[in-house]
Formats: C-alpha cells, structure tokens, sequence
C-alpha cells in the first residue's frame, strides 16, 4: 500500500514538473503578490509620511484658532496649506468647487469670527459659574442679547477619499478645536480670577497614552507592515493551491484515468493520500519562499525584515494545516466540478471571497457586524489568527490549537464530503 | 466442459434523466476464455452494460458476477483479476509511455524489476519500445490505442474488458492489437469487448451478442448467427438484419 502510495505521489510530481504554466501560478506568483503587496503598502505609508498632502485653507476668522489650526497642521508634517491658487485668495466656493472636482482632497473652511465668538461664550460659561460662587463683579455678567449661536468649522472632502483618510482628518481637527477650547476656558478662569501673570492650571494634558506592545526576552516586539502582510498573503497564495489541484482533478475525470484508477484495486483513500501529501509539499515550499523573501529579500527592498526568531516551526503547523484544509477544498470542488471551465474561475473566486471574509484584506473588527460572524467561517480566518498569534501575540501551541483543529476539521469535512458525492455519482 | 466467468441476471439500467432503460433485462453468460463480442448501434446499451461490470456504475436492478464474486461484496478481489481498456486513452499526455505503465502497473500492486521487465517486454512486442520515454502527447492515435491496452494488461487479469479498442487506428495498429489480444486470449484471459467493426468482430469473436435500445436481440457464435439469418452472408447482415436500417444518433 506504500508502494502504491509513494507512486501516486511520484506521478503527481511528475505532472506538476512538466506543467510549466503551473509551476510559476504555484510558485512564482505568490512571490510576485507578496512582493507587489507589501511594497505598495509601504511606500503608501511613506508617501503619507514623506509627501506631504495639499489641503485648502479658507481662513474667514484670522484668529487665535485658525492660528492654532494652522499651526497644528504645520507641525503634522503630512499637509502642507494652500490658501491661493493660481495666486487668487480662496473662498469657499472656489475651495469647493477645487476639492469636489479632485484636484484637492480636502478644504477647511474657517468662519468669520471664531475665534472672538468662541471666548466670547467661554468668557460668558465661565462668568455664569464664577458668579454662582459670587466671585465675579456685576459689570461681568452676561446679558440677554449676547447668546452666541454654534459655529461649525466645514469640511469639504474629494468624493474619491478612503473613509479611512476622512476619519482621520476629521478626528484630528476635532482633537485640534477641543484643545483650543479648553485652552481658552483655562485662560479665562485664570483671567477671571486675577492671575493672569502667575498661572494657577496647568495647561498640558493630564492624561497622556502609551502603547504597551509585548515583550520577548524585555524586548518590545513592534508590528510592522511585512507582520502582517507576510502570514496573510502567505495563506491567500496556500488556499490558491485549490485552482491547480481542482483542475487536476477534473483533468483526471476528462481525460478517463480516473476509470482506469476507479477500476483498479487501489483504496480511494491512498489517491487522495498522494494527491494531499505532493500539494502539501508545494503548500510547505511555497510558505517557506515567501518567509525566506520576506527575511531576506525585504530588506533589499527598503522593507522592513520579517522576524521569525523562535516562531519558524509554530508558523510551519500552521502552514501545514492550512495547506491542508486548502487542499480539502481543492478535492471536493475538483470532485463536484464538471469541467475546467467550471473549477477554475470558481476556485479562483471562492479563494478571493475566503480570504475578504477572512480578514486577509480588511481587518475583522473594521467589518460590519454581520460580517465579523460570518468571518469566523473562513478557513483563512483561523490561519490568519493563528499566525497573528505567532507572529504578533508572541502565542505558543497551546493558543494555536483551537485554530489548528479548525482547519483539520475542515480538511476532514471536505475530504468526507468529496468521498460520499463521488460515491453517490457512481449510483446513478 | 466449460466453466462461465460473467453471469448477469436480469440487469436493468436507467440513467437519472433518460427517458428510457439504457440496459433493460439483460441476462447473459460469458464463458472462461471467450472472446465475447458486444455488438450494437450508438445507444444501444454496450458502454452502459461494460460500465457496470468493471464498477463504474451501479445497475437500477439486477445482479451480475465476475468469477463468481459481485462488487457489493468483493470489489477489490473483482479488481484485482479485471482489466479495462476504455474507449478514451486513459493515459496522463504530459507523462511519458513508460512512466503512465509503470504508475498503473504500481496500482496493480506490480513494482521494482518485474514491472519494468514486463512494461518494457510489452511495449517490444506492440512496437513502441523505442518510444517508451516520449510523452504521450507526441503520440499518434494508433500509438495511443496501443498504450492504453498496454494499460490495461500489465497484470495478467483474468477477465479483459475493452471498450471499442481500436477505434480511430489506422489498419496496421489495428492488427497488431487484435494478434496480441489474441495472444492474450490463448493465454487463458477471457476478454469482453464492443466494437462497431463488425468483419473485426466476425474474425475475432467467439461469440456475440447482438444488442439494441438496451436488449439482446441474438447471442451466438458468428457463424451460427450468420447461418441463423435468412440472406445473411455475413456479421452486418446479421446487424442489419436485427437492429434495422434506421439512424441511431442518441443523446
């Protein structure tokens, strides 16, 4: 049975040595993805951080606040202000009309006056609660006619800008604006109080964050973007194996060899066991070239390294695993599948669709409810997690093993369920 | 005395969306070392009668044993002593000759010096030695044909099924398949075999089975089935003479 075992593994190699075509959608391509992936994704965060972005710049208030903002937008270092083009001053409408026909991605509009009314209705909050202790003098408190309505800083966005890019913005002239604010209620009290020249608040921050990031042997294991994308697009290029093997299978169907090994006195499980075992080697040499690519070749390419310290073999089960469960889904559609032309876009797609579930290309707690269950289903959503764990949650077998049983399960289903169509077709 | 080998017992067969029975009522026996002849128009139900006995297939009803042994129960001791030569080549093109010979000789549980000893001698006596390390893919259809007995036989089994093995050859591999199969045949083998060549049949058969829209219509020696039929001078007299001169294009 070995014999006949190690002879089908042989002859599966031997079809995949003369499929040249084959060989480089099993090999070269993955590396070509993995390369192309996560160069764009680095150089996206550079141009981010190197080009600066030009963003309009109305400024109707010319006060403390738009000083601020300006200022503030300054010191990011990721924009630089525009407030002429074509040396004519912007307005709002010609800020407008720049943005929502993309030259710009983003104009501010700052009102008239903001910066007066906004200490105006400090000065008038903070009058109102000094008078209730009786601090304040009469000549101080407010009067009827001076409500200050709400103002609004606009905001016009290139209809094309990632929400990502949108929140970002927005979230920061917010933090900006609420900065300004309690600045101005700070100074007011202390104006207000009659210690202006000897400061009674501090006004920096009291509540500052730090990001605690796990530790290896006291050393802080910071996540990079070749963390990520190495594991993630390792396990889209592993699942792919599910395209060439489903087509084997079918080629096997069309071409009548599979009558001649149906009609041979040979288990169905020792076929399967050939098939399996020669595309989990490719699914271990594949995972290993783009580990090897990513610790060595990364760094030619201005990219960060991939640190496998300690983790190659944690990584190699669960490359195995996912191999396998890959393979699983290979058979079973290579089993259903009627022709080529049925298998392969199929495959190619399902593949695509596992690993958007997955979290491969947005991460699971970015996606809408409904799709963080459905997530749970992909097969690439446990191999992600289990490498996540190794990689960036320093985790050891024991956190693995719930997503390692997953996957082997799945194995196991698809293989259980290709064996009983193929029998149920046999019937007919 | 002779001992019989196939024994099917009223076997129906209809396929999920046929309208008809593709095998209705068939009941025959095939005797130990006959050459046993399937002959029929397209649709007529031979394909459908040697996909069940080599287990492709399962009948609707009835039952059917190989050496006395049926599938349900001893499917692989059936294996083990059957050959089958479909009509396709069941050959992989990207693999040479000889490596397509030595995989399916390896599931017959043949390996090491014997199978090659036996892949070589067999491809020396159908002419394709020197070919043995060309791909399949380079092969002419006769070539093919060749190799796919090849296939077939490498194991020495006891009952040979061969579904229509030389169709699309050209006449000189179509004899050098029929002397070896005929070697094969003295040898002991028992061998069941469809065609639509019916002079091939008529030299080659020991004894034939007329089939049409799934029955048999005549079993005989050709010629007791010649002789049987008025004006009958030869097989597609016979055929004639028995299916009808209607068209038979089925789906």
């Amino acid at each position: 049975m070995l014999y006949k075992f190690w002879m089908t593994v042989k002859k599966e190699l031997l079809l995949l040595q003369r499929d040249f075509g084959g060989l480089v959608i099993l090999f070269v391509m993955p590396l070509v993805l993995i390369i192309t992936i996560t160069l764009i994704q680095n150089s996206a965060f550079k141009s981010l951080s190197e080009n600066k972005i030009p963003i309009l710049l109305v400024d109707y208030d010319n006060g403390s606040i738009s000083k601020t903002v300006k200022d503030n937008l300054n010191k990011n270092g990721s924009f630089s202000i525009v407030s002429k083009i074509h040396g004519i001053k912007l307005n709002e409408t010609s800020a407008k009309e720049a943005v929502f026909k993309g030259e710009y991605q983003l104009a501010i509009i700052i009102p008239e006056k903001l910066s007066v009314d906004l200490q105006t209705k400090v000065d008038q909050n903070v009058n109102k609660i000094l008078s209730g202790f009786g601090v304040t003098d009469s000549a101080n408190t407010i009067k009827n006619g001076d409500v200050i309505g709400q103002k609004e800083v606009r905001l016009y966005f290139d209809p094309a800008t990632q929400m990502t890019f949108k929140n970002a913005v927005k979230s920061a002239i917010d933090k900006m604006i609420s900065q300004i604010e309690t600045q101005s209620i700070y100074k007011t009290f202390q104006d207000q109080l009659g210690e202006s020249n000897n400061p009674i608040f501090d006004q920096k921050s009291f509540i500052a964050f730090k990001e605690i990031v796990p530790t290896v042997n006291n050393k802080e294991i910071l996540p990079n973007s070749v963390q990520h994308n190495v594991p993630a697009w390792s396990l889209f290029a592993i699942f792919f194996i599910v395209v060439p093997l489903s087509i084997n299978i079918v080629k096997e169907k069309g071409q009548g060899t599979q009558i001649r090994l149906i009609t041979n006195p040979v288990p169905y499980a020792i076929l399967i066991a050939g098939k399996t075992a020669t595309y989990l080697l490719i699914c271990l040499i594949q995972f290993l070239l783009m580990v090897a690519v990513g610790v060595y070749i990364f760094p030619f390419l201005d990219l960060p390294v991939l640190d496998v310290s300690g983790k190659i073999m944690l990584m190699m089960n669960v490359a195995f695993f996912s191999g396998l469960a890959a393979i699983g889904f290979g058979i079973l559609l290579g089993t259903v599948a009627k022709t080529h032309e049925q298998s392969a876009p199929f495959g190619a797609t399902s593949v695509v669709i596992l690993a958007a579930i997955g979290g491969v290309w947005v991460p699971v707690f970015a996606m809408p409810k409904v799709m963080q269950y459905v997530s749970h289903i992909s097969p690439m959503n446990w191999g992600l997690n289990a490498f996540y764990d190794v990689l960036l949650r320093n985790g050891s077998i024991l956190e693995i093993l719930p997503e390692i049983i997953f996957l082997l399960l799945f194995f196991i289903t698809t293989i259980t369920i290709a064996i009983l169509y193929d029998k149920k077709k046999r019937a007919v | 005395m002779t001992n019989s080998i196939i024994e099917v017992n009223q076997l129906y067969k209809k396929y999920k969306e046929a309208d008809d029975f593709s095998v209705n009522n068939m009941s025959l026996v095939v005797e130990e070392k006959e050459i046993f002849g399937l002959l029929g128009p397209n649709g007529a139900g031979k394909t459908t009668l040697l996909s069940m006995l080599c287990g492709l297939i399962k009948p609707t009803s009835g039952t059917f044993a190989i050496n006395h042994l049926t599938y349900d129960k001893n499917a692989n001791d059936i294996k083990k002593i059957i050959g089958v030569v479909p009509q396709e080549y069941a050959l992989y093109p990207t693999l040479t000759a000889k490596e397509n010979l030595m995989y399916f000789g390896s599931m017959y549980g043949l390996k090491g010096k014997d199978l090659n000893k036996k892949v070589d001698k067999t491809l020396e006596y159908l002419g394709l030695l020197k070919f043995s390390n060309k791909k399949i893919d380079t092969f002419s259809g006769g070539m093919k044909r060749r190799v796919n007995l090849i296939a077939g036989i490498l194991h020495n089994p006891k009952v040979l099924f061969l579904d229509e093995p030389t169709v699309g050859v050209d006449v000189q591999s179509k004899n050098v398949i029929i002397e070896y199969l005929k070697e094969l045949n003295s040898k002991g083998t028992t061998i069941i075999y469809t065609s639509h060549h019916l002079s091939e049949a008529q030299d080659f058969c020991t004894k034939i089975a007329i089939i049409d829209r799934g029955k048999i219509y005549a079993e005989g020696t050709p010629n007791a089935l010649i002789s049987g039929t008025p004006n009958a001078h030869n097989l597609e007299d016979v055929f004639i003479s028995l299916t009808g001169k209607e068209l038979r294009d089925a789906i």
